[in-house]
């Protein structure tokens, strides 16, 4: 079906109302500096004919060094750290690019299977354009030794795809005697003016 | 270029993804003609349902989200859905004045939503369901009319049409349930 009309392919606005600059820095939450080993995410968030996304809303959230959600559903006997909260938020410059300081996360049991750890990882939440670019997903680590045997990343199950989920460590993107660097680019699916009925 | 994956919100979003008045994007400047009995009189309206899964149980973790034109029918959108305190930096939200037609709401622990708008012009609110459950989010759209109608409506058999209508229990209070599988699934769209 053909719908040039739908609201879908229009979508929420975002600016400057509704980040603040500390959003972006995961680590100056809090009266100390929470633990872990400081790092530097960024990226660019492009459609994907690879022109940027502009001035769209990205949120991340992540589990402390020790692997444990800020959240009273997890029950993970690693400790809460009074220094992290682990929810971060920005906008989009005008080339795409997201940018957030924070700590990498640990990895977590997550009772799945016996022995099943979920690979570090942070949760992303972007948007597009349009309604229907909406994309949630999840952000790994490269050589990360858990990555074969995490059942979530294994969901997307063309190999390459899953690559697209990996960060790269950059080091240029390493701040001197500060964090060190990870890369990853966002590209959003659609938006297509057609739609199908899912799963019929 | 090829489209990074989708993956599960997974169960933990909730300190980072709903805010304060998520589920209330009614605005204080809303024209928009005399749909709906003047949009109920400017109060706006209210749509709310459970969420539930393909057993019949509600779903307590899900997270919806919703765009919808203004009553006038205008897709533009406002920013400010996230307007912030300059001082704490906590969410204050929406400033009433401009209608930003975009809403976020967790489901309850009975798997119930609610949310407060106002009538969109165009007849439907799009609606985007997340849940720990889904490796990618589901598309619907609640349809504020008891005959949904336009290209998407017209292309469904009658009983699929008319699922996708909410049902108005009162005057402005509007019923949508969403089934993310089995007997009942609620009518999902894909884009791609
Ligand atoms: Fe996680």
């Amino acid at each position: 079906m053909e719908d040039p009309d739908a609201a879908e392919l229009t979508g929420p606005v975002f600016g400057v109302t509704d980040v603040s600059p500390l959003d972006a820095d995961l680590t100056r939450r809090h009266l100390a500096e929470p633990l872990g080993e400081r790092i530097t995410v960024e990226g660019r968030v492009l459609d994907r004919d690879g022109r940027p996304v502009r001035g769209q809303l990205v949120e991340v959230w992540q589990a402390n060094a020790a692997g444990r959600y800020r959240h009273q559903g997890d029950g993970h006997p690693a400790p809460l750290d009074p220094n992290f909260t682990g929810a971060g938020r920005c906008l989009t410059d005008d080339e795409g690019y997201y940018r957030f300081t924070t700590i990498k996360p640990g990895a977590y049991p997550w009772r799945n299977h016996v022995n099943a750890w979920r690979p570090a990882h942070i949760h992303f939440s972007v948007f597009g354009r349009a309604f229907a670019q909406r994309l949630v997903t999840q952000m790994y680590f490269p050589n990360d030794p858990l990555l074969p045997y995490d059942p979530v990343l294994n969901s997307v199950t063309d190999e390459r795809a899953r690559a697209r989920l990996v960060a790269a460590y950059d080091h240029d993107l390493s701040v001197p005697e500060w964090s060190l660097g990870y890369r990853w680019d966002i590209t959003l699916d659609g938006p297509a003016a057609t739609w199908t009925e899912h799963g019929r | 270029m090829k489209p990074t994956p989708s993956q599960t919100i997974g169960p933990f979003y909730g300190y980072a993804l709903p805010f304060a008045g998520g589920g209330d994007i009614r605005g204080g400047d809303i024209r928009g003609g005399d749909i709906r009995g003047g949009d109920i009189a400017r109060g706006g309206i209210t749509v709310h349902g459970h969420v539930y899964d393909g057993a019949g149980a509600p779903v307590s973790d899900a997270l919806l989200e919703f765009w919808q034109a203004d009553p006038s029918g205008g897709l533009r959108g406002a920013p400010g859905t996230l307007r912030r305190d300059p001082v704490t930096g906590a969410i204050i939200g929406r400033d009433g004045v401009a209608f930003t037609g975009f809403g976020r709401t967790p489901t309850d622990a009975d798997g119930h939503w609610t949310l407060r708008t106002h009538t969109p012009g165009n007849g439907y609110i799009s609606v985007c369901l997340f849940a720990r459950g889904l490796l990618h989010h589901l598309y619907t759209r609640v349809y504020l009319g008891a005959e949904p109608s336009g290209p998407l409506a017209d292309a469904l058999t009658p009983e699929r049409r008319r699922a996708l209508a909410a049902v108005e229990e009162r005057e402005g209070v509007y019923r949508f349930d969403i089934h993310m599988q089995g007997e009942k699934e609620t009518v999902f769209l894909d884009f791609a």
